[in-house]
């Protein structure tokens, strides 16, 4: 009988973890979060087109200019939000956007940037790998690196055309300098 | 003036809330009439003035009233009447209103139509009910109040999300939120049985048509939802795993699994505590799933914009109501009269398995949306699971059920034969067979899985059908007999066989989505036309129009098939200038079996446009079939065993057809 009774508060107990650890997740802000990556040189990777396309994407893309690199995929709901906003950026002509296409199909991927635009000057398609090397843990990212190849900035979750005209363009035209 | 009103009688609400939660649970405790009496008038009253709180604010919205807060940045004069009014629920605050206006509506429910409840059950249920009711009026009041002024007023509103603007937004919140709030009343008779220390087979006939009520709700809420993200976000999609999603899907899963369970408590007074356990998860699942929306500890499109306070608070309820029904469970639960012991081939055994499966493809659901939320918290790191992780998981565990679902219903209760019961299902076999034969046949010997999965739909249709021709005894007897089996036959039985063959459908639209989707990306200039799946689409022209609170470029197309017209295609790209966003209103032509489905890209500037143009086979069948699932259960609903009110004593008889067509 007594075991029985252990057995009773077993979902108590585990509701009881479960709290906590929400309460934990509530002092985080999912947005601004420190990477242990900032002020480091870019991973070493190389990773092949998608489908169709002449060119992959690679470390040495990344050399002798200000880039931003953006992590998505096509089974990113959030990813949609923010299409728009880099094709505005895009169209500035502005500064390079490459993109991490992270575990996705490609035949995917190529529908979606039909769809919504390909803002990219190079996609690589990541199966997953890459993506841990730059620390992805959740789509869409996108990073700042500079012309010597460091990362200078994470944003976590989706662009907004105000993130890109407040934050993104003046840090482009700092690092510039 | 008629805004002060909504929120005068939201804070009158929460009085008589406060009164309602406490002195009806005092009277049954004590035996004390006039308080147990007080639960009923108590919990019509709340009724009543949370429903004048809903709608003074929806006369708010109607009159575009922009002096309150929430209105100005929700709305627009401009937008059309029935986005103004369904816009009341399309953003935080005025979707915790319409929460509560549910919650308040299921009250005065039980108070209407439990008559038939023993008073002091009935007053421990609604004080339950009242004590949830407290939590979120004040959560409304202190953190997400919809009638605050501004000063001073703007000339006009923000106005609505385009994406929000949809026939969709007026149907699926309402629909998604009944279901979930409607388990808060199987969670209140999971707890007022737990106070009064009995479950017995009157309780699970009680509690199960509010259960089965509620999953009707969330199975078309769900249903609706997808078919929105189907048409509205323009490219076929119609399910994401996103953390809202799963948040919708895993209280639906536990309801499935508790409607099932609550069954064997009625037949055979077994597995009681587990069913107390399951309805006390599913309404728990539903407030984690609020949790999740609304406190922004999980990234997704659906969330709110987000306020730390409000999500300390909604995980305070959680504390509060989960972890005050999971400790009084631990300390009641083990006084419960065990039940019999029963054998695994079985009705019941079935039903066990079921629920086996059933909670753990919840479970699994709960471990994707939450893992990374976990593994943050212990390791600080971040990871994403995507859509890969649960095809990966959830498969597995809907095969067995799949399998099973089909077998169980020919088992009879306490004891049965599975060789018996596989040997009347070989017309299933059959049909399972040909099915995957003819798949593999027409699609190509590479096609294995598309196979696979129109065979487990043919095995689970097959199955159901073959269930109900034995129960009417179709083609063995006359067919005025046959019939008028059908008529006699309890509604709860066609329920169950609109239920599963629903799910069949669904299955087969599934795998129709997977495997067989064409698509095709063009860039088309006016008078171009393309092939697509046998059909021919001709582009005619492409031209700007005003709608009543958007432009929009709209295309004229013309679906061919044998050079006969099928059907015009315009499907649009708007532009909303007021909230500065766009969304494309896609053309979908259906004929139940697959649809042509047309969207309208960006101009590339000389006179073309890029066209996204697919055939999706067979897609439509899930929302059929969710929609036979919902009706499934609404059919069982009018079961004369379960309208409430019916005399317990009738059961007998109308359940004895049941039995002989089992034997």
């Amino acid at each position: 009988m007594k075991r029985r009774r252990w057995v009773f508060l077993a979902p108590a107990a585990v509701f009881g973890l479960m709290a906590a650890a929400f309460y934990w997740g509530l002092g985080l802000d999912t947005m601004v979060l420190p990477s242990p990556l900032i002020d480091e040189p870019a991973p070493h990777f190389a990773l092949p087109p998608l489908p169709g396309h002449r060119d992959g994407f690679s470390s040495a893309d990344l050399k002798g200019h200000v880039s931003v690199v953006n992590a998505f995929a096509s089974w990113c709901v959030p990813c949609r939000d923010e299409q728009p906003a880099l094709n505005a950026l895009a169209r500035t002509k502005r500064v390079p956007i490459y993109g991490i296409d992270y575990e996705d199909k490609p035949a995917d991927a190529l529908a979606w940037i039909g769809a919504l635009g390909d803002p990219y000057t190079r996609i690589g398609a990541d199966s997953g790998q890459v993506g841990i090397d730059w620390g992805i843990y959740g789509v869409p990212e996108t990073f700042l690196v500079d012309a010597d190849g460091r990362i200078r900035y994470k944003h976590v979750g989706p662009l907004t055309e105000a993130d890109i005209h407040r934050t993104i363009l003046p840090l482009v035209a700092r690092l510039e300098r | 003036m008629i805004d002060e009103i909504g929120h005068f009688a939201l804070v009158l609400a929460l009085c008589i809330a406060a009164v309602q939660a406490s002195l009806p649970l005092l009277g049954a405790a004590r035996g004390d009439g006039a308080l147990i009496a007080l639960a009923r008038p108590a919990a019509l009253g709340q009724f009543i003035f949370v429903a004048i709180a809903f709608f003074a604010l929806m006369h708010a919205y109607a009159v575009s009233d922009f002096s309150l807060v929430n209105v100005a940045t929700n709305s627009n004069s401009n937008t059309p009447m029935l986005f103004k009014l369904s816009g009341v629920w399309g953003n935080h605050e005025g979707s915790m209103l319409l929460w509560v206006f549910m919650l308040a509506l299921f009250g005065a429910a039980v108070a209407t139509f439990g008559r038939n409840l023993p008073p002091a059950l009935r007053a421990r249920v609604l004080a339950v009910q009242a004590m949830i009711g407290v939590g979120f009026l004040l959560f409304v009041l202190l953190t997400s109040n919809p009638f605050l002024r501004i000063s001073p007023v703007p000339l006009n509103g923000a106005g609505i999300n385009p994406i929000l603007q949809d026939r969709g937004l007026a149907f699926h919140p309402p629909c998604l939120y009944l279901g979930y709030v409607g388990f808060s009343i199987s969670f209140c008779f999971a707890i007022a049985a737990l106070i009064e220390g009995r479950v017995d087979p009157a309780w699970a006939r009680w509690v199960r048509p509010w259960t089965l009520a509620a999953w009707c709700a969330l199975t078309v809420g769900i249903s609706m939802g997808s078919w929105w993200s189907y048409y509205t976000l323009g490219w076929g999609g119609w399910w994401y795993w996103d953390p809202v999603e799963n948040a919708s899907f895993m209280p639906w899963l536990a309801g499935t699994a508790l409607l099932h369970s609550a069954l064997v408590v009625e037949r055979r007074e077994a597995l009681k505590t587990w069913t107390i356990l399951l309805a006390i998860l599913t309404f728990s699942l539903s407030l984690v799933g609020t949790f999740l929306v609304r406190s922004g500890v999980l990234t997704s499109v659906h969330a709110f914009a987000f306020d730390p306070r409000r999500g300390v608070f909604i995980l305070l309820m959680l504390a509060v109501y989960t972890g005050g029904a999971l400790t009084l469970y631990a300390l009641r639960a083990p006084r419960l009269v065990p039940g019999g012991l029963f054998a695994p081939i079985s009705r019941e055994g079935a039903l066990l398995l079921n629920n086996i499966l059933l909670a753990s493809a919840a479970a699994t659901v709960f471990i994707g949306t939450l893992y990374p939320l976990f593994l943050q918290v212990v390791s600080g790191q971040r990871v994403s699971v995507g859509p890969p992780y649960f095809n990966l998981t959830f498969g597995p565990i809907m095969v067995p059920l799949l399998v099973a679902m089909a077998v169980g219903p020919m088992l009879p209760w306490k004891r049965g034969d599975l060789w018996a019961a596989l040997a009347r299902l070989k017309l299933a076999f059959a049909a399972t067979v040909v099915v995957a034969v003819a798949t593999l046949a027409i699609a190509g010997v590479r096609s294995l899985g598309p196979a696979c999965g129109l065979a487990l739909a043919a095995w689970l249709f097959a199955g159901t059908a073959v269930e109900m021709a034995e129960r009417l005894r179709l083609f063995r007897e006359p067919l005025g007999d046959t019939l008028r089996r059908a008529v006699r036959l309890p509604r709860s039985a066609w329920g169950m066989t609109f239920a599963h063959a629903g799910m069949a459908f669904v299955i087969a639209g599934i795998t129709g989505s997977v495997s067989w989707t064409e698509q095709r990306v063009v860039a088309a200039h006016p008078g171009d036309s393309f092939r697509l799946a046998g059909y021919t689409i001709v582009l005619d022209d492409v031209k700007n129009v005003r709608g009543p609170d958007y432009t929009a470029l709209r295309a004229d197309m013309r679906l061919m098939r044998d050079g006969s017209l099928v059907r015009e295609l315009h499907p649009e790209k708007r532009f909303f200038p007021v909230e500065n966003g766009t969304a494309s209103d896609v053309a979908i032509r259906t004929n139940l079996v697959a649809d042509v489905y047309a969207v309208l890209g960006a101009a590339d500037g000389k006179g073309g446009y890029t066209l996204r143009l697919y055939y999706n086979p067979l897609v439509p069948w899930i929302w059929l079939g969710g929609l036979a699932m919902a009706f499934g259960g609404m059919v069982s609903l009018t079961d004369r065993r379960h309208r409430v009110g019916a005399p317990a004593r009738r059961r007998g008889q109308i359940a004895a057809p049941t039995a002989q067509a089992a034997e």
